[in-house]
């Protein structure tokens, strides 16, 4: 299992409903299951991704985030899981919104495009960044909309959410020690993770918020 | 591959209640009566109700580990055995059996004829009433998917079963399995829906009405008691086969195994419109067809055919619950996965994810796999290593959460 989805479970209560966003071989959602028995599911766009997940057990489905989020009911699920995916979506924000109406939390990992290697790539080369975790030319990359630690503050403030949680961790994937400095954590972290839930008000018109979650 | 096994595991061992199980009928066909019959949704009671079945591998003793194997429009119980009738293959022999995906040796299987078929289950070919009679032909009153779902819960109960672990189907089998989902939700802890749909298309009906017209166009049909001389409509039924056959194909498949390649074939019969092909040569994909459909009517009866056709025709699980496909999963914890193939157009993949995301808005837990593949719609029934992995690992993945050893 990556080293952000070990962060990322430390994040989730066991006995919880998790979904996650683009779960790849479905070692998180496995991992949720066994350690922490958890009802997790996974959506993947890679249908090879789905077939192999699927036939090792997982509850997983063929879907995208940008259009298929809209298809699950309001508080469907207490964690939603967004990991390493965030910036390679078509509307970012809309995920966003769509993961917290229909999860009472989401959990959000992603490249930090302020990790200080990229920004002295640009300063001193002039050129696209280009490192091991953004290792595709500029012309084929599938992340179109990296942002920044400070960048996801904002939007986090724009929108209201609460942030319950965050870290920065680096390029070795320890924990960032830059915890209270977000100034720090957007010139060192490689990767930022966060914790965020809804507002108790609505932030968007999106469906009528605190139904009662379908109980299964 | 693994040979299929010749004689079920357990045939002898039905642990079957006080009703008489195997009286001598006509039929010969492992069966179970219900005296008490089945109203069906259009009012009409078929008493006393006859439903042939097979069964495949042992019952747990807490009868917790039973899948019901739901057949397509011309399939039958005979899934992993060969025919009695036709000396074949079981149909799904390379799916269900020991140690295959669907696993004898851990699963009890059963497979039931449908209500309207005729292999055996109360159809048009049987007899209108108890004590025999002329059969009821075009008189069989119409049935419903869901009318053949609840004469197999008949069944299943009659065999001590109260939830299958897990009900599987492909194509008219698959619309069972999702009209099992929406009916008795508490009845099934696994669902596999296979190249299927929630409804009928108007695309499909209108092949269904071509094949029911080609067989009404048949001279030896007389109205639909052909069987009083003897006769069948053997030509207009072979069309509807050959029709329909297409339909389960693609245009990539169809390429690939017979191209454009002409074969020379001095034993077709002459007239039967055999004599418009040059110097005695049939393109290789005619031959084919003609084949399908006259091996076709020597074991299917035409008016079963006209029967479940309707039936599939009628199929919409969303229309008994308002036009909401996801009210009528409302609240199930039904585990489902739904599979389609790449090059299926009889029932596309757009249909299957419709199905998909109508539990999802349930909030089920459902997977969903599309299977690529050039093979179309009867890809289900062929050689497809990746479909199988994916029943194989959804059951294992089942079976651990159902606490299945």
């Amino acid at each position: 299992m990556r080293l952000d989805q070990k962060l990322i479970a430390e994040m989730i209560e066991p006995n919880t409903r998790v979904l996650d966003i683009g779960s790849g071989d479905g070692s998180l959602i496995e991992h949720l299951f066994r350690t922490r028995n958890c009802d997790a599911r996974g959506i993947e766009l890679d249908m090879g991704e789905v077939t192999r997940s699927v036939a090792h057990g997982l509850p997983v489905m063929h879907g995208d985030a940008d259009t298929d989020l809209a298809h699950y009911p309001d508080g469907a699920f207490d964690y939603v899981v967004l990991s390493r995916t965030l910036q390679a979506v078509e509307r970012p924000q809309e995920v966003l919104r769509q993961m917290l109406r229909i999860g009472r939390h989401a959990v959000v990992s992603f490249p930090n495009f302020g990790y200080w290697r990229l920004r002295m790539q640009l300063l001193l080369r002039g050129r696209m960044p280009m490192t091991e975790v953004w290792g595709r030319p500029w012309y084929e990359t599938p992340n179109i909309h990296p942002c920044t630690v400070r960048d996801f503050f904002a939007l986090c403030a724009e929108e209201g959410y609460a942030i319950r949680r965050w870290m920065a961790v680096d390029d070795k994937g320890d924990r960032a020690p830059w915890r209270r400095s977000v100034q720090l954590a957007n010139l060192f972290g490689e990767q930022a993770l966060f914790l965020l839930e809804r507002r108790s008000s609505p932030v968007s018109g999106h469906g009528a918020r605190g139904r009662p979650s379908p109980v299964r | 591959m693994v040979p299929p096994p010749s004689v079920p595991v357990d045939a002898q061992a039905q642990p079957i209640g006080p009703m008489d199980q195997n009286p001598p009928q006509s039929t010969g066909h492992q069966h179970a009566r219900f005296i008490d019959g089945l109203e069906l949704e259009c009012g009409a009671t078929l008493k006393p109700l006859t439903m042939a079945y097979r069964t495949y591998g042992r019952l747990s003793e807490a009868a917790d580990n039973a899948v019901l194997v739901c057949h397509a429009l011309t399939g039958d119980q005979y899934v992993a055995e060969v025919h009695p009738v036709t000396g074949k293959p079981g149909w799904w022999d390379r799916l269900v059996g020991p140690g295959l995906p669907i696993d004898t040796d851990r699963f009890f299987v059963v497979c039931i004829n449908v209500l309207g078929g005729c292999m055996g289950s109360t159809g048009p070919r049987s007899a209108r009433s108890e004590d025999g009679g002329e059969p009821w032909g075009t008189d069989f009153p119409p049935v419903t998917v869901r009318d053949m779902v609840r004469a197999q819960a008949l069944v299943v109960s009659r065999l001590g079963i109260d939830r299958l672990f897990a009900v599987v189907g492909g194509s008219m089998g698959g619309m069972q399995v999702l009209s099992w989902a929406a009916t008795f939700p508490e009845r099934v802890f696994a669902a596999v829906p296979i190249a299927t749909a929630s409804f009928h298309s108007a695309q499909n009906i209108a092949f269904n009405e071509v094949s029911r017209q080609a067989i009404f166009a048949d001279p030896d049909w007389h109205g639909g008691r052909y069987w009083q001389d003897g006769l069948v409509p053997a030509r207009g039924l072979a069309v509807a086969r050959m029709m329909a056959h297409i339909t389960y194909l693609s245009e990539e498949a169809l390429t690939r195994k017979f191209g454009r390649r002409v074969r020379t074939d001095p034993a077709a019969p002459t007239g039967n419109g055999a004599g418009i092909g040059l110097f005695g040569e049939m393109f290789e994909v005619e031959s084919y067809l003609r084949h399908q459909g006259s091996s076709f009517v020597r074991r299917f009866d035409a008016n079963s055919y006209l029967t479940i056709t309707r039936a599939m025709d009628y199929f919409d699980v969303a229309a008994d619950h308002g036009g909401d496909l996801a009210a009528a999963f409302a609240g199930t914890s039904t585990r489902f996965c739904v599979v389609s193939f790449s090059s299926d157009w009889l029932f596309p993949t757009a249909q299957s994810r419709a199905v998909a995301r109508a539990l999802n808005k349930a909030a089920a837990n459902v997977s969903f796999v599309e299977i690529e593949t050039d093979k179309g719609h009867d890809a289900f029934l062929l050689d497809e290593p990746d479909f199988d992995r994916t029943v194989r690992g959804f059951l294992s993945g089942c079976a651990e959460h159902a606490g299945l050893a």
